[in-house]
């Protein structure tokens, strides 16, 4: 049976997420991040960044609430009991730090069948609240069985 | 420039990874019911792993987080808890990083690519 693409290239409202300098810290405590940029302020300044910075992988994070929601729509219908993450690529623009409002905005870039799995591939620009863009993604999820 | 990183995540680190990342999927959590879906246990979350093979990455160029311009990976094997993840990679003539991450011969990610500038 083919996948159904009726979603292909649809576009969903953006998403902010209001950065913090704790939750800063636990991400990057949790992955194993130890720079100093990551946890003081006053070294995060010292090094050029004008508040404690944001692991390029904290992408992940302000990312989530835009990106689970696509994920979701019944309209796309993933089927999440047959789902792995197949492949993810993220490209990097302005540095994120606490205080950031970032604002995702998730697209379907492509839905296809290749042997017998179906790919469903996302595309996420995040912005901060200058417009600049600080991360765009690209998520792909593979439905085995389809 | 070569890229080398080991850690091995300890038993709960799933869970501060879950707490950090906001991904409660249970079979990042639960043993039972990811062996219930055919998993040999729970199995460290994705995003967490290629973490790891970004912070390779920025540790071998100084450690300055902007100098990771660009990172794509593809996901393999499923990583598990209490087993040290390998990031290896090799630095090509045009600049890109070829990586992959490995607990013993299970390739958890491959055909990684990365792309690192100055800061």
């Amino acid at each position: 049976m083919p996948v159904n693409d009726a979603a292909k290239g649809k576009t969903y409202p953006p998403v902010e997420y209001e950065v913090g300098k704790e939750k800063i810290k636990e991400y990057a405590w949790a992955v194993g991040e130890d720079n100093p940029v990551y946890f003081d302020r006053e070294q995060a300044q010292a090094a050029g960044f004008r508040d404690v910075v944001a692991p390029p992988m904290f992408a992940v994070v302000y990312s989530w609430g835009a990106m689970g929601a696509a994920a979701l729509d019944p309209e796309v219908g993933m089927n999440f009991a047959m789902l792995v993450h197949g492949g993810q690529e993220f490209a990097w623009g302005e540095p994120v730090c606490s205080g950031d409002t970032i604002s995702t905005e998730i697209s379907v870039k492509d839905i296809y069948e290749r042997g017998g799995m179906g790919f469903y591939v996302f595309e996420s620009v995040s912005r901060n609240q200058d417009g600049q863009e600080v991360v765009r993604g690209t998520w792909t999820n593979i439905v085995r069985g389809v | 420039m070569d890229v080398e990183l080991k850690v091995t995540p300890d038993k709960y680190l799933p869970y501060r990874y879950a707490g950090a990342s906001g991904d409660f999927n249970p079979i990042h959590l639960d043993p039972e019911f990811a062996k219930q879906v055919g998993l040999p246990s729970n199995i460290l979350h994705g995003l967490y792993s290629m973490a790891q093979v970004a912070r390779a990455c920025t540790q071998a160029a100084g450690g300055d987080p902007r100098t990771l311009r660009r990172l794509s990976v593809q996901f393999r094997g499923m990583g598990l808890p209490e087993q040290e993840i390998v990031v290896t990679g090799t630095q090509n003539e045009q600049g890109v990083v070829a990586l992959e991450a490995a607990q013993g011969d299970n390739k958890i990610i491959k055909n990684a690519e990365a792309e690192l500038g100055t800061a």
